[in-house]
């Protein structure tokens, strides 16, 4: 495979090169379709945008050899915050067809804002020296492993460069502080979301104060009524 | 494949590349659709004799082995509805997407050595992520055809799918911890020669977590006893009512694609994949236990085993299915959270320690020899992980992982 990325003006059959065919295809596809969610009302249709734009994304890492990645992005955002997203714009929607309408103000404001991200990107992806070059090719086999090994604790990668006077303590440290980090949010979110007690006396006391108060005409029938209903 | 095209016949590269791309896409395509028919068949025969009747018995001479073909014509002739109420775009492109999301888990599931569309270096992840996109089908399916019975079919549907990720993904967890890798294809290389080398008999803890697997596996393809999402006593047809025609059975061919691809996964997960019980080629000196070299006729019958082995998960899936009542949305979530993914986490942690105080398993020596011959060969594929490691052994880095990052 030639893996010249942007090798489409040799040629002809340059054009035929899977290679940049995809990168531009993905490339093309995470555009539009991140154009197309700001640009629709519907909140379903957005979602369904933004999955095709995320999607697209994935691909592009995927071709740049990046599988871990891709499917890292296939999985969490794809699969489950969107999943998610649209599971909850489904539960809380009130008509069939959720309709977001943005003020023509807001619009301008968003757009100077993305314009002004933009011209950054822009700027910093065309300042780094080593991407104005045409791809080298793909690099050494992609593996997983050495990013799992960083994670705890452990710097491949500097092991076999001989580094062993400089600490290679990896990513341990921020890998456990997120992972607690998120312990907690699972704790607080079952706390917020677990099933309110209701605040009332035990059925036990409810007897003894109905039959403080008034005399029993049948004795286990109000007895039974009161123990059935505050549960 | 292409290289050979290329380096032999002398097509150039992009005319080779398409050429095995597309001739790969046709024979996944072919083992889904393929594979819907015989298994739309074979349920409803199974369904029969359970149910104690003859099921089809007359299309296409005995035992009515053409009855999907006439389904499929009759699907084809059927008229195509959309109610009025109905999101157009989402409405129509909803099976698409289902059927999508099957395909492209096929892509990287290997069906023998490295007979595999696309060998990837973290398989059984991508599979399990992509499998997850199938519910979006689903959702979208459910939303855009505007009616209650839809609405509820998907939200069950999405309720279930996204709990039952998190058992499925401990239980797919334990056999990378055991083989060391997130390659499908080390991972079935790993269990090859007698059947004890298989990952279910690795130890008591891989033996229940196969099970757990399985019981979510069949929860994540939505299929009886969880099939909440189309509940016909209580949903009509759930997440399909309004579809009929060709998108209907998309969505079909989604549904039984991904019992095929679950089945074929835990066969390669835990059942040796494609290495039969008995390591016949090499007891016949045919192979030497280097798949590297085995003749393409080995690989060929390491398909017709996994083949076997994904039908079987299947056919249990269905006896599962006319066997077992329906169970109720709060006995499905029960399922999940009380049941599969504490014992799921439990074997997960008993697993790690059986692979610390007894790494060779307790029939060490006996049994494992034929795997230990091709131990050298996995070293050897797994070189560029070894070099970047030094002098690390292959498989015990990975295992590290797993145990530290839990």
């Amino acid at each position: 495979m030639n893996h010249e990325a942007f090798g489409l003006s040799a040629n002809l059959f340059a054009f035929l090169d899977w290679h940049g065919f995809f990168f531009l295809l993905f490339a093309g596809v995470a555009c539009v379709a991140a154009v197309m969610v700001v640009l629709s009302d519907n909140v379903v249709r957005m979602a369904l945008h933004l999955v095709l734009s995320l999607g697209a994304t994935a691909g592009l890492f995927f071709l740049a050899g990046a599988e871990f990645v891709g499917a890292m992005q296939l999985m969490i955002y794809v699969g489950g915050t969107l999943v998610l997203l649209v599971f909850g714009v489904m539960l809380t929607a009130q008509t069939q067809l959720v309709a977001l309408r943005t003020p023509a103000g807001d619009r301008v404001i968003a757009g100077i804002l993305a314009a002004a991200i933009l011209a950054v990107l822009l700027q910093a992806a065309f300042s780094v020296e080593s991407w104005q070059k045409p791809g080298q090719g793909v690099a050494a086999a992609p593996r997983a492993t050495p990013l799992g090994m960083a994670l705890v604790g452990v710097r491949v990668d500097q092991v076999a460069e001989e580094k062993l006077g400089q600490p290679k303590n990896g990513y341990l440290l921020p890998f456990e502080i997120v992972s607690v980090h998120l312990l907690v949010v699972l704790v607080g979110a079952a706390y917020l979301a677990r099933a309110k007690r209701r605040q009332v006396p035990r059925p036990v006391e409810i007897v003894a104060s109905t039959d403080s108060l008034k005399p029993r005409p049948s004795g286990v029938a109000s007895a039974t009524l009161v123990s059935g209903g505050p549960k | 494949m292409a290289e050979f095209l290329i380096e032999t016949i002398g097509l150039p590269p992009w005319l080779s590349w398409t050429a095995i791309a597309g001739l790969s896409a046709f024979l996944i395509l072919n083992v889904i659709a393929g594979g819907a028919l015989v298994f739309i068949w074979a349920e409803r025969k199974i369904a029969a004799r359970i149910q104690d009747r003859l099921g089809p018995t007359r299309t296409g001479g005995r035992f009515g082995w053409l009855q999907s073909l006439a389904d499929g014509i009759k699907l084809l002739a059927k008229e195509d509805l959309m109610p009025d109420g109905a999101d157009v775009l989402l409405f129509r492109i909803a099976p698409y997407v289902s059927f999508c999301a099957s395909f492209c888990a096929f892509i990287a599931l290997p069906f023998a050595f490295d007979v595999v569309g696309q060998r990837l270096n973290v398989g059984v992840f991508f599979v399990v992520a992509v499998l997850g996109l199938e519910v979006f089908g689903v959702i979208l399916a459910g939303y855009a055809s505007a009616s209650k019975w839809s609405l509820f079919g998907a939200m069950r549907e999405a309720a279930q799918v996204v709990s039952y990720e998190v058992p499925l993904g401990m239980c797919v967890v334990v056999p990378v911890m055991l083989a060391g890798s997130m390659d499908l294809v080390t991972i079935g290389e790993k269990q090859a020669g007698w059947a004890s080398n298989w990952f279910i008999f690795h130890d008591p803890f891989t033996f229940i977590i196969f099970w757990v697997y399985y019981t979510c596996a069949l929860a994540s393809v939505n299929r009886a006893p969880f099939d909440l999402a189309e509940a016909e006593s209580e949903l009509v047809a759930g997440f399909h009512t309004e579809y009929s025609r060709l998108r209907w059975s998309f969505f079909f061919m989604a549904e039984y694609g991904s019992m095929f691809l679950v089945s074929a996964l835990a066969a390669i997960l835990f059942l040796g994949g494609w290495n039969g019980p008995v390591p016949i080629s090499q007891l016949l000196g045919l192979s030497d236990g280097m798949a590297v070299d085995a003749p393409y006729v080995l690989r060929l019958l390491g398909c017709l085993n996994l083949f076997v082995k994904a039908t079987a998960g299947v056919l249990v899936m269905m006896w599962i299915r006319w066997t077992l009542p329906r169970l109720r949305i709060d006995q499905v979530m029960t399922t999940c959270l009380k049941y599969c993914t504490p014992i799921a986490a439990v074997m997960f942690a008993g697993v790690m320690l059986w692979q610390l105080l007894l790494p060779g398993g307790l029939v060490a020596g006996s049994f494992r020899n034929a795997a230990g011959v091709r131990e050298g060969w996995l070293e050897q594929s797994n070189s560029g992980e070894l070099d970047s490691e030094g002098s690390m052994s292959g498989t015990i880095p990975s295992r590290r992982i797993v145990e530290v990052s839990r």
